[in-house]
């Protein structure tokens, strides 16, 4: 932090101002990811990537969250309870009540925020290790959770979920058919990268907000930020409902893609790796968690050709960032901007 | 009832066991060793490549383990937390360096070891009737004692010995027992080691019984940070409760929950939760540890 303060424009004041260089930077990488890659593919043919990146992206939506509760100074390893909870509401939803899949994606975010409302408002109580474990063991409970209730269907799950409809406002298609389209795996990797560039637009502006302020004062000293007037229960919570809301959402995707969901389609190891993401790509900056996790799921997928010793080349190379860059990533660009 | 009890304390004992490494190394360094339940397998494999592979005595087995262990942790602490911690701006850094230890100790197991479960003969023969009040095997007896032997002598250990002493410092506060001259680098390397090497004890106690495969070790460690949350972190009287609690807990659930299925673990949580609403720091920790 010390060297942060020194330099007159830190990384946080920074972006809220929208220079040249950033809207070009924000340009190519928006025509990266929606032209540049399904030219690339095309190209290739390597159709496979395509629910690769659409898992990253989906999982980077998920991570942001994680980040924003990281953003408060808590370690949250729960994400996979609310990706959970977010894709049993859409599936119960579509196949019981009829309800469309589009109306069930904010629905299931909102009904992880208010699950995560009902159980933050105990929890957030907790500090450090002890609000990292206990949010570890709630994956487990949500696990445990879907196998015991009914309307669940235990172990079995729910499986041939339909494709996405029609989405489309006063008789204007916005999005066809998903059953109709030649190509779903196209459509899903672009919805899903349109929900990722959402997510982070929202994330960065959350971060660059008088809310964000806030943020950053519970992260840094939570006593002195309560004595000084702010209502930190209430942010604690707020943060922890919106991080929870893209959990919900990154998990109504993920089934919406699949057409099933079985209790141990989220476990402990998801919940882990939301972490690991945003811990490899950097605490400290927005877009530290989408690198994350491009770089540790496409990585782990790459390294398949290595067969067995995939998980020992991934978990190596993971130590061995770790060793390297121990504040993550990104932390590569704070000493060129220190430098300058 | 009696036989409910029973179970439980052998449960307890050995759950007590892995929750004091996890908590030493906790205390002593303020990380949260992912890869403990790892740890414990790579025990429970040593012990068996001992014992069945080469067909040596089974106190030969664990005490390998416990070796092996030991030198894994150290070196694990010296060359991978040390430097991450020193160089690290937020310290919850250490959790991704601990969670690839954790993957990278499976991907070694699974090397070394294959997939498959694997179990050493019984080392004792026989079972205790008594009464048909309580049944219950002689090895299980055997262990259970074993690992209560093992508690009592690491206390003995903590309290009486001189780096025993020296790590109480530590944990106690840092920067006090560095300027009293303790050798910070030296006793966070060998408390390391100790809670690795009872992570391996257990392994190799318990692959006489359960046997072990690859796939036991996140379930461990989830459950000893359960047992940790219910005791208090980084207090050596917090992770013997709280194993002894979780140990019952277990027992009884299993008991009187059979006829509603499979929830001891949802209750368990539960109950948890709600216990933590009110006293956020377990039984016997520093508040915010």
């Amino acid at each position: 932090m010390t060297a942060r303060t020194v330099s007159t424009e830190t990384p946080q004041n920074k972006g809220t101002i929208m220079t040249p260089l950033r809207l070009i930077g924000v340009g190519a990488y928006l025509l990266g990811v929606f032209v540049l890659v399904p030219a690339f593919i095309a190209l290739t043919g390597r159709w496979d990537f395509y629910y690769t990146l659409t898992s990253v992206a989906l999982l980077s939506v998920g991570a942001a969250g994680v980040w924003l509760t990281f953003y408060i100074g808590r370690i949250n390893i729960g994400q996979g309870a609310y990706a959970l909870v977010g894709g049993y509401v859409s599936a119960i939803l579509v196949m019981k009540a009829g309800v469309s899949f589009w109306a069930t994606l904010p629905l299931a975010g909102i009904a992880c925020a208010a699950v995560s409302v009902v159980i933050g408002l105990p929890i957030l109580r907790l500090r450090g290790v002890y609000f990292a474990m206990v949010t570890l063991v709630l994956t487990e409970v949500a696990r445990l959770t879907a196998l015991a209730l009914p309307v669940t269907n235990g172990a079995k799950g729910i499986t041939s979920i339909p494709l996405p409809g029609e989405l489309s406002i006063l008789g204007l298609t916005i999005v066809p058919d998903f059953a109709s389209l030649a190509n779903p795996k196209l459509a899903f990797y672009l919805l899903a990268a349109v929900l990722m560039v959402l997510t982070y637009f929202v994330l960065w502006r959350i971060v660059n907000s008088r809310l964000g302020h806030l943020c950053r004062s519970l992260q840094q000293n939570e006593e002195l930020a309560a004595s000084i007037g702010v209502n930190t229960a209430m942010l604690r919570v707020l943060a922890y409902s919106i991080s929870s809301f893209f959990g919900g959402i990154a998990g109504a995707m993920f089934v919406a893609i699949s057409q099933s969901i079985y209790p141990s389609s989220f476990v402990v190891t998801d919940s882990v790796n939301f972490m690991l993401y945003c811990f490899l790509g950097g605490l400290g900056y927005v877009f530290g968690p989408m690198l994350g996790t491009f770089l540790l799921y496409f990585g782990w997928d790459l390294l398949s050709v290595a067969k067995q010793y995939q998980l020992l080349i991934y978990s190596g190379a993971m130590i061995a960032l770790m060793l390297v860059l121990p504040n993550g990533v990104l932390s590569l660009l704070d000493r060129k901007e220190t430098r300058k | 009832m009696e036989q409910i009890l029973a179970n439980g304390l052998y449960l307890g004992a050995q759950y007590a066991l892995i929750a004091l490494g996890l908590t030493l190394i906790f205390s002593l360094m303020n990380v949260l060793n992912f890869a403990h339940g790892q740890m414990y397998v790579f025990g429970g494999f040593v012990t068996y490549t001992v014992v069945a592979q080469f067909g040596l005595p089974f106190i030969v087995g664990l005490l390998a383990s416990a070796a092996v262990l030991a030198v894994l942790g150290g070196l694990i602490e010296k060359f991978l937390f040390r430097p991450v911690i020193r160089r690290s701006k937020r310290e919850e850094s250490t959790m991704l360096l601990a969670a690839g230890i954790a993957f990278f100790l499976d991907a070694v197991i699974l090397l070394l070891f294959g997939e498959k479960q694997r179990g050493v003969p019984k080392i004792v023969n026989g079972v205790l009737n008594w009464d048909m009040r309580i049944i219950m095997p002689y090895d299980r007896i055997l262990i259970g004692v074993l690992a209560i032997t093992l508690i009592v002598g690491f206390i003995l250990f903590m309290q009486y010995s001189r780096a025993g002493r020296a790590m109480r410092a530590l944990a106690q506060d840092r920067m006090a027992a560095q300027l009293m001259g303790v050798d910070v680098d030296r006793y966070s390397m060998i408390g390391f080691a100790l809670g690795a090497m009872l992570a391996g004890l257990v392994g190799g106690l318990l692959v006489t019984i359960t046997g072990i495969n690859l796939g036991m070790g996140g379930p461990t460690s989830v459950k000893a940070f359960l047992m940790i949350m219910i005791g208090g972190a980084g207090v050596i009287s917090g992770a013997i409760a709280g194993g002894f609690i979780l140990g019952m807990m277990e027992s009884v659930g299993l008991t009187l929950l059979a006829a509603y299925g499979d929830i001891t673990y949802l209750v368990i949580f539960a109950t948890l939760m709600v216990f933590l609403a009110i006293r956020p720091q377990g039984l016997m920790g520093k508040p915010w540890g």
